[in-house]
């Protein structure tokens, strides 16, 4: 699974980045997280509220931070076929 | 929390009944603990003290309430839909709605380059979307609050209009300077292959909980603001002589509104912070139309959301914009000096 945590570094960006690995470590999944910072890059992915998550190239949040319970639900059901 | 989590609507029953006892009860309350601190009646450090003891817990109650409508009302608007919405509308039809837009759709400047980006790459003039870059700071509930806890519905409204004036104005200016070639040019090359995110229509239950997160969030944040400015107002009520402002930000000294502008946009606090210092000051014999010119100063005119927007804009258009919102907030400034 390849997420990534879009924000230009603001507070809600660095919470959002911080439950997600939260999330990832409850329910035992192996991701590889990155930070997109460039507003050119996050630009690009059609948001315009930040902070944002992609998983697998598809955006599953923007514009506020869930919950750690909300974001597992979220990650479960984007998880990508084993 | 849990229990509001899982019953939204119920609690609202519980709890906005506790609310309305709450508030009819308070200037009792605030007087009968004034009363057992045994402070001499009259007294300066007495009549600051009673002033924050009411004061604070009806600001915060206000703000409670007010916030919670405002993020159930939120939760029916989105910048993609405001985006929609704007789309295709000719200049001046524009700015009046973006601006209108700008008061409820949700945004924070630290999505001002995101939003920006998003208004200016399906095509939206310029002037339209500084309409809503204007406007959206400007005319926030906290804002709003505050002006009617403290200066009452008149001055709120007061507020809102001419806050809404600017922002048309400043907008529709902007967009006849013809000042696209001052947008840095990666903003045009940009071409979203994604249609952002699909959003299901929340149900109604669901908007109630954004009505709570949104008081957890802008409660929880404003509060520390809101007790300095307070506080901050207390000592100006109790111990600034009567008058002493007159001659410094009174009518008389007609340089005193480009000067509180001026002192005003590099200031920043947000209206928690700033408005219960300013309704004390008028009580001290600030003119109304100056203490309204250093408010939108300081609310909408921010130096960390220009410094963001620096990101997307020239130099030369950070002035631009600056420079005509500043002129709007002078005028204002001026014409309310004159009237009252």
């Amino acid at each position: 699974m390849n997420i990534k945590v879009l924000g230009s570094g603001c507070m809600n960006c660095k919470t959002l980045y911080r439950r997600t690995e939260e999330a990832l470590n409850e329910l035992h999944l192996e991701a590889t997280i990155t930070k997109v910072e460039a507003y050119q890059d996050i630009a690009a992915y059609g948001i315009m509220k930040t902070p944002g998550l992609v998983i697998d190239e598809k955006v599953v949040v923007a514009g506020f931070v869930p919950p750690v319970e909300k974001l597992k639900e979220i990650l479960l059901a984007h998880r990508s076929p084993q | 929390m849990k229990l509001v989590e899982k019953y939204p609507l119920g609690s609202v029953v519980v709890l906005l009944p506790l609310w309305i006892a709450l508030y009819s009860v308070l200037q009792e309350l605030a007087d009968a603990l004034v009363l057992s601190t045994g402070l001499p009646q009259g007294e300066r450090l007495t009549e600051a003290v009673r002033f924050f003891v009411y004061e604070v817990p009806k600001v915060l109650l206000l703000l409670t309430l007010v916030v919670f409508v405002v993020g159930i009302v939120r939760s029916y608007f989105s910048p993609e839909r405001t985006r929609a919405m704007l789309g295709g509308k000719s200049l001046f039809v524009g700015n009046v709605l973006a601006s209108l837009l700008g008061i409820v759709t949700p945004f924070c400047s630290c999505s001002a380059v995101p939003l920006f980006i998003g208004f200016v790459e399906t095509g939206i003039p310029l002037g339209v979307t500084f309409s809503f870059l204007i406007a959206a700071p400007m005319i926030n509930e906290i804002a709003v609050v505050l002006l009617l806890g403290l200066f009452g519905w008149q001055t709120a409204l007061l507020y809102v209009g001419t806050g809404l004036i600017i922002a048309i104005a400043a907008g529709f200016v902007i967009g006849k300077l013809k000042v696209e070639r001052f947008v840095e040019d990666w903003v045009y090359q940009i071409h979203s292959n994604n249609a952002g995110m699909q959003e299901a229509v929340p149900a109604f239950r669901d908007r109630i909980q954004s009505g709570y997160s949104a008081v957890s969030d802008i409660v929880g944040k404003v509060w520390p603001y809101l007790l300095v400015g307070i506080g901050v107002g207390a000592a100006i009520h109790g111990y600034v002589p009567e008058n002493f402002m007159a001659g410094l930000m009174g009518k008389s000294a007609w340089w005193s509104v480009p000067v509180a502008v001026l002192i005003g946009v590099p200031l920043y606090s947000n209206a928690a912070g700033i408005i219960p210092i300013v309704q004390a000051l008028l009580a001290k014999g600030a003119s109304l139309g100056t203490a309204l010119a250093f408010m939108m100063s300081v609310i909408g005119l921010s130096l960390p959301e220009t410094i963001i927007l620096r990101k997307v804009l020239k130099l030369r258009l950070i002035f631009i914009f600056v420079g005509v919102v500043a002129v709007g907030i002078i005028l204002v400034g001026y014409l309310f000096n004159l009237i009252y």
